[in-house]
């Protein structure tokens, strides 16, 4: 697994490069893979938590992010964030709201559940990313309109599907996300802008721990692999939108 | 006129004035604003996001507390100079014509604004006008602005304004020092209804300036030199509407500036790329690019006003400025909306249309 995962990245080297990214829950499980990953390929990367500590050492690590230190689920957070996110990178093309809240740790039935635990999982996993998009939006447009393409990725799950029992703060949450990202995908089309909600799978993180803490790490999925995956869906839709803007420009020039 | 003074960029009640090119004046609701265009027309907006551009801190050398307000910038990427002018102690609920002088400034003197530290590098012949220098890295002086700073605000909006107040639905590079406030007008619905009236959306980026310094002097000197960049995609819609026959409209003083400082000679067609706007719309200004011009309602005293005097003639404006007051219009960023097509006898149609060549380089894939 590991073999055929560095011969794929070898091919599919810097294949994002110079696209402007940002990423919000970037110092752990799936949010630092995406880090990685696209910092690996080329992009401007620009990432988000909340811990300033980590968020410098994961900037360390890889020389040319951009470490920004805030908290999505704040309100009063939101604009500083988006503005030194669009400030550092010159522009946006792709958001990806991967910071997420579980509610309960640990898990318990909705009866069991605190109010201000399924507030937080609201306002991490939906309010922040709605907050951050909508303050993101101009420059999400921008690059559209200026034919760089535009993708907002939410990391969602299956619990936003299927009723599993305890999950309930979260899946509610995640089933809202997922929602409201097919809602916006389709009111963003004319603007050039894509909003994919996707299901990384089962993956070994620090959140999946928290909720099962006797899982075999063994019978989940590396972050890595699951934003592997998730990038090679991103990048053709990116090419999409790119494609999409060509077309319009091109029957533009002919009138 | 009546101060708007509460932070809602789009009041349900909002007016619109529109000054034909005629000069027949009519009033409307700004809600209806779409149905002035026509399927040819292209809407051309400023998307820059507003700097929370009011530093609140100490002058080392004296002790003394002051208020800095970033006014001017040499490019967009350049994050750690600025022109600013100084204020003494005290915030925007005292109106800026009535704020204190700041302690004695020299070249050399240290600011410290929370975490964000500053160097006045240069005084700018005038005691409330300098340069400065920020201290630190770019990121420490991005996060030091976004924590330290608060959006620059003057007295006739009584609550503090928060970044989301002023930033437009299409806010992107975080460059100007005021808020393009034409721009409040644009919906997410509005750009939607611009389309299915068949008519063109596009943007530049252009640093708006402060509005206001309190002191006449420094008034005078208004607008300073703007940075502003014109995409290729925007240099490229303005020629096809002018080989349809379409109008320019600029939403915003500041569009029609980087579009009239961009102008190709006498074609109509505007160069695209980065530029400092350096120039003055005045009354004696040809315009050579824009049509029309959606903005706030302006007193006749104003550099915003000198501006209008390129599109309309003085008696129309006087007209104009009449009936704001009578119809009980609302003035500032917050307040009603005019539009003023460029009068007949201003008119200057481009002889012939150029293509225009793209200065940025094409990106990947």
């Amino acid at each position: 697994m590991d073999m055929e995962m560095t011969d794929h990245n070898e091919l599919l080297r810097r294949d994002f490069d110079g696209v402007r990214v940002a990423i919000t829950g970037g110092t752990s499980g799936l949010g630092l893979a995406f880090v990685q990953e696209l910092h690996a390929r080329g992009a401007l990367v620009a990432f988000v938590a909340r811990n300033p500590a980590s968020i410098e050492r994961i900037a360390r690590q890889y020389a040319g992010t951009f470490a920004i230190a805030g908290d999505v689920s704040r309100k009063d957070d939101i604009y500083p964030i988006a503005m030194q996110i669009v400030g550092r990178l010159g522009g946006l093309d792709v958001l990806i709201n991967s910071a997420s809240s579980l509610g309960p740790v640990p898990l318990v039935p909705l009866g069991d559940t605190e109010c201000e635990d399924f507030e937080r999982a609201l306002a991490t996993n939906v309010l922040g990313p709605f907050r951050l998009t909508k303050a993101l939006l101009g420059a999400l447009t921008a690059s559209a309109r200026q034919g760089h393409g535009s993708v907002v990725l939410n990391v969602s799950s299956d619990a936003a599907i299927n009723p599993y029992v305890q999950w309930g703060a979260y899946g509610a949450s995640k089933a809202a996300l997922h929602h409201m990202s097919r809602i916006w995908n389709e009111e963003l089309e004319a603007d050039g802008v894509r909003v994919m909600s996707v299901d990384p799978g089962d993956m070994d993180t620090p959140l999946h721990a928290a909720a099962v803490p006797d899982a075999d790490p063994a019978s989940l999925k590396r972050p890595a692999t699951a934003a592997h995956e998730l990038l090679l869906i991103l990048k053709s839709v990116l090419q999409e939108t790119i494609r999409a803007h060509a077309e319009i420009s091109a029957e533009g020039s002919a009138s | 006129m009546i101060a708007a003074s509460k932070p809602v960029q789009r009041p349900s009640d909002a007016k619109l004035m529109v000054i034909h090119a005629d000069g027949h004046i009519s009033h409307r609701a700004r809600a209806v604003l779409v149905t002035f265009l026509r399927p040819t027309d292209l809407v051309i907006a400023n998307d820059a996001a507003t700097l929370p551009a009011s530093l609140q801190g100490l002058h080392l050398q004296s002790g003394k507390r002051v208020e800095v307000r970033l006014a001017g910038r040499r490019s967009f990427n350049d994050v750690q100079h600025y022109m600013a002018i100084v204020f003494g102690e005290g915030d925007f609920r005292t109106r800026t014509e009535d704020r204190p002088p700041p302690p004695g400034l020299n070249s050399g003197d240290r600011f410290l604004f929370g975490s964000l530290s500053a160097t006045l590098t240069k005084m700018l012949d005038h005691p409330r006008l300098i340069s400065l220098r920020f201290e630190g890295l770019p990121e420490q002086i991005w996060a030091g602005l976004a924590h330290q700073g608060r959006p620059i605000q003057y007295a006739h909006v009584e609550d503090p304004l928060a970044m989301w107040d002023v930033w437009t639905s299409i806010a992107s590079l975080p460059v100007a020092f005021e808020p393009p406030s034409a721009g409040f007008v644009l919906s997410w619905q509005l750009l939607a209804a611009i389309r299915d009236q068949g008519a063109k959306f596009a943007t530049l980026t252009h640093a708006a300036g402060i509005s206001s310094t309190g002191d006449p002097e420094l008034d005078r000197r208004l607008p300073f030199d703007e940075p502003y960049f014109i995409p290729s995609a925007t240099a490229n819609a303005v020629r096809r509407a002018r080989n349809s026959r379409g109008r320019i409209i600029a939403i915003g003083t500041t569009v029609a500036r980087a579009l009239e400082h961009a102008a190709v000679e006498d074609c109509g067609s505007v160069h695209a790329g980065a530029g400092i706007a350096t120039l003055r719309i005045g009354p004696a200004s040809k315009l050579r690019v824009t049509d029309a011009i959606l903005t706030g309602t302006h007193e006749p005293n104003t550099t915003h006003y000198q501006m209008l005097r390129a599109f309309a003639s003085d008696s129309v404006l006087r007209r104009a400025s009449h009936e704001l007051s009578s119809h009980s219009y609302r003035t500032h960023e917050f307040g009603d909306s005019v539009l003023v097509e460029r009068a007949l006898d201003r008119l200057s149609q481009p002889k012939s249309i150029e293509l225009i060549r793209p200065s940025e380089t094409a990106r990947r894939w």
